[in-house]
């Protein structure tokens, strides 16, 4: 059946934020809506519109989008495509905007304003906001909006998108407007099919303006250049990259262990309550062994993945992310990539789906599509409790030269098998695509230095912490009860010498995948546990617990799991373990992101063939390997 | 008179963007550099460049942006100073 679609326009005004990237839209439109939409010190962070609503002092309503950044309105990637059609009235489902609002960064008017006088040959009402004035203001940059008004011909506002009353200028303007009258704030004709350049000609009329508000010398940034110097020293450079990286992986494990003991020992003694009051039935064993097992198993991570997610935040606020891509850059170029797809990939190690829609500020289509296919290969958050389990279990806790810890150690090798692998991915592909496809763009910009402000820093960590306290009581939760009930029913029958486990559904299930999975080292515990893994990787863990916790024949009182995998396991099984979740394509909605990003099911298929037969292959060579050694 | 390229430049030394020209391969790589700044009578620096070469950073106007060294190569700057 074919339907045609109407669309139904909210009556209420539509206002677009338009600017350079980095210019400070997504922080102004979260303090005009209160929305909490990522913010970071580098180009290209949002990358879809984004809708929110203000409500006036008076009570108006007013909507407003965020748009990602743009230099131009000649789009050059997707995301910049997605600014120009809801400018031009040419975006699905949504209305042409009824007003712009264009921010500048007062600190880099000179190329900032060339967008304003772009924005204003689209025939829309604009007016312009001057934000980071507080910034502008400490360098000294004196900016008279009454003159910069009357160049512009428009009205001027200065905001700060930081600050909490950053924008009441603002909202006290909106509630003056006349919404009724609005095209006294459009200034040009619309040329929108105008297929004339006018860069070179909006740059004289910029400099004309600058000179007239005695604005045209150039100010260094000082901060900046001295930073620059030490960090990204040629020698300096990378060694420094490399150390700070280093620091962050000894720091999950050195820095988490006080408050994991803390979430193992409130655990236990929640299962110690409950086992002394409870009479042994189903209620008690769904309690200990399916929720407290399996739920408890995963939360001890968060810790973990906080102190994670802090060194990241800094990271991305500080400025010097986009550094470390010029430094990366050379590396990336003999494999076929450019700095650009670093911060994608970079945002993987969160986790994949924002790495890949983050993609979409690669304007070129080769390179955007290299980047989704080993995006997946970064490690994830998800897969930290995975290795932070194993790498507890299996590597002994002792300290190396230099106060250094082996565990640490690991896990930074684990992360640094997964960059290899996707390098080395991204290498063979180079040699299947056609050589004119390969002049990579990079022009990427370097911001700022910011100093990350404490309160933005742990909002953000707040957030990651609700993320993940969400999803141990949505999708672990329910996947942990579900294998809880296929290991529980049937029953055993009652001459079984086994666990009862054994003879259940999913011990069925986990003996016949064992089959398969047996020459790579793994058992049926195993193999029961990477299914519900695939809704989402921390699972593997949960379900490990709920495994183990119902295969222990004497009914004694939850088990820390650590214990049990490191006797019933041997080495060679937990290293063929790690390194299966290096590469294993080991959750379905990074599958349905890529997906939804490239359009088809072709690319996603690619996909999960490639890596489930990588991390095969990766884990034979592992356990075979190890037995070599002995360590079966 | 005669002119440099970007690529070419002595780090630290203060030019003056001439033009922007457009390779056969991909003439829509010069649109974009003007876009970000690269326009005729805009002053421009290198600032450094990494280990081999590649990457340039590059200072125009106000802005900083990493370029390579193929690119850097398209704009054309005045070979003396104005």
């Amino acid at each position: 059946m074919k339907s045609s679609k109407i669309h139904f326009f909210d009556s209420d005004p539509l206002l677009a934020l338009l600017g350079n990237p980095n210019c400070g839209k997504t922080a102004l439109f979260n303090l005009l809506t209160g929305s909490r939409q990522k913010v970071a010190n580098y180009a290209g962070v949002t990358v879809e519109r984004k809708e929110g609503r203000l409500t006036l002092p008076s009570g108006k309503a007013i909507r407003i989008l965020d748009l990602p950044g743009a230099y131009s309105l000649y789009p050059r990637s997707l995301d910049e495509r997605v600014t120009c059609n809801v400018l031009l009235g040419r975006a699905e489902g949504e209305k042409r905007p009824d007003l712009v609002l264009c921010v500048l960064n007062a600190t880099n008017l000179r190329r900032n304003l060339r967008l304003v006088l772009a924005a204003k040959r689209l025939g829309l009402p604009c007016i312009v906001l001057l934000n980071m004035a507080d910034i502008a203001q400490r360098k000294g940059l004196k900016i008279k909006l009454a003159d910069l008004s009357a160049e512009l011909g428009l009205p001027v506002i200065s905001t700060i998108g930081i600050k909490p009353h950053g924008a009441d200028d603002l909202k006290h303007f909106l509630d003056e407007l006349d919404w009724s009258n609005l095209s006294r704030l459009t200034t040009g004709t619309a040329q929108v099919n105008s297929l004339l350049n006018h860069t070179e000609t909006d740059n004289l009329r910029v400099h004309q303006i600058l000179e007239k508000l005695a604005l045209n010398e150039v100010v260094p940034d000082v901060l900046a250049d001295r930073l620059d110097r030490i960090l990204l020293q040629p020698i300096f450079g990378p060694m420094i990259l490399v150390a700070i990286l280093f620091l962050i992986f000894q720091a999950v494990f050195s820095w988490a262990a006080l408050p994991m003991e803390a979430i193992k020992w409130v655990i236990d003694a929640l299962a110690g309550v409950v086992s002394s009051h409870m009479s042994d039935s189903w209620i008690r064993s769904l309690l200990i062994n399916g929720i407290l097992a399996g739920l408890g198993g995963v939360l001890v991570f968060l810790p973990q993945i906080l102190i994670l997610f802090f060194f990241i935040l800094l990271l991305e606020e500080s400025g010097y992310l986009p550094r470390a891509a010029f430094i990366l850059d050379r590396l990336m170029a003999t494999v076929g990539l450019s700095g650009r797809s670093f911060i994608p990939l970079l945002s993987s190690f969160a986790c994949a789906i924002p790495g890949i829609m983050a993609t979409r500020s690669i304007s070129n289509p080769r390179d955007r599509l290299v980047t989704i296919l080993i995006a997946p290969m970064m490690t994830c958050s998800a897969r930290l409790p995975v290795y932070a389990l194993l790498i507890s279990a299996f590597i002994p806790n002792q300290k190396l030269w230099a106060g250094l810890d082996l565990q640490g150690l690991v896990l930074f090798f684990l992360y640094l098998v997964g960059i290899v692998g996707a390098m080395a991915v991204a290498w063979v592909l180079q040699h299947f695509t056609s050589k004119q496809f390969q002049v990579h763009a990079l022009m990427m910009e370097l911001p700022s230095y910011h100093l990350p402000r404490l309160g933005n820093l742990l909002i953000s960590l707040w957030q990651r912490c609700e993320i993940f306290l969400r999803r141990v009581g949505g999708v672990i939760f329910v996947l942990t009860v579900c294998l809880w009930a296929l290991s529980s029913i049937p029953a055993p029958p009652p001459n079984a010498s086994g666990a009862p486990i054994e003879y259940s559904l999913a011990g069925m299930l986990g003996k016949t995948l064992a089959v398969i999975l047996q020459p790579i080292g793994f058992n049926w515990q195993i193999s029961i546990a990477l299914v519900p893994g695939m809704a989402a990787r921390e699972v593997v863990v949960s379900s490990l617990a709920t495994v183990y916790a119902l295969s222990v024949v004497n009914t004694e009182a939850s088990q820390s799991l650590i214990p049990l995998i490191s006797h019933a396991w041997s080495l060679a099984t937990a290293l063929s373990l790690l390194a299966w979740f290096v590469f294993a394509p080991q959750c379905l909605s990074t599958i349905a992101a890529v997906k939804r990003e490239t359009g088809g099911w072709k690319i996603p298929l690619i996909m999960l063939g490639y890596l489930f037969g990588l991390a095969y292959l990766a884990s034979f060579i592992t356990y075979q390997t190890a037995l070599i050694f002995g360590w079966g | 008179m005669k002119s440099i390229t970007v690529n070419q430049l002595p780090i630290g030394l203060v030019r003056q963007v001439e033009r922007v020209n457009a390779p056969s391969n991909k003439p829509e790589l010069a649109q974009q550099l003007e876009d970000i700044g690269f326009l005729p009578g805009e002053q421009v620096t290198v600032l450094r460049r990494s280990l081999l070469g590649d990457p340039l950073m590059v200072r125009i106007g106000t802005s900083t942006f990493a370029l390579r060294r193929a690119e850097a190569q398209l704009i054309e700057v005045a070979i003396i100073s104005q």
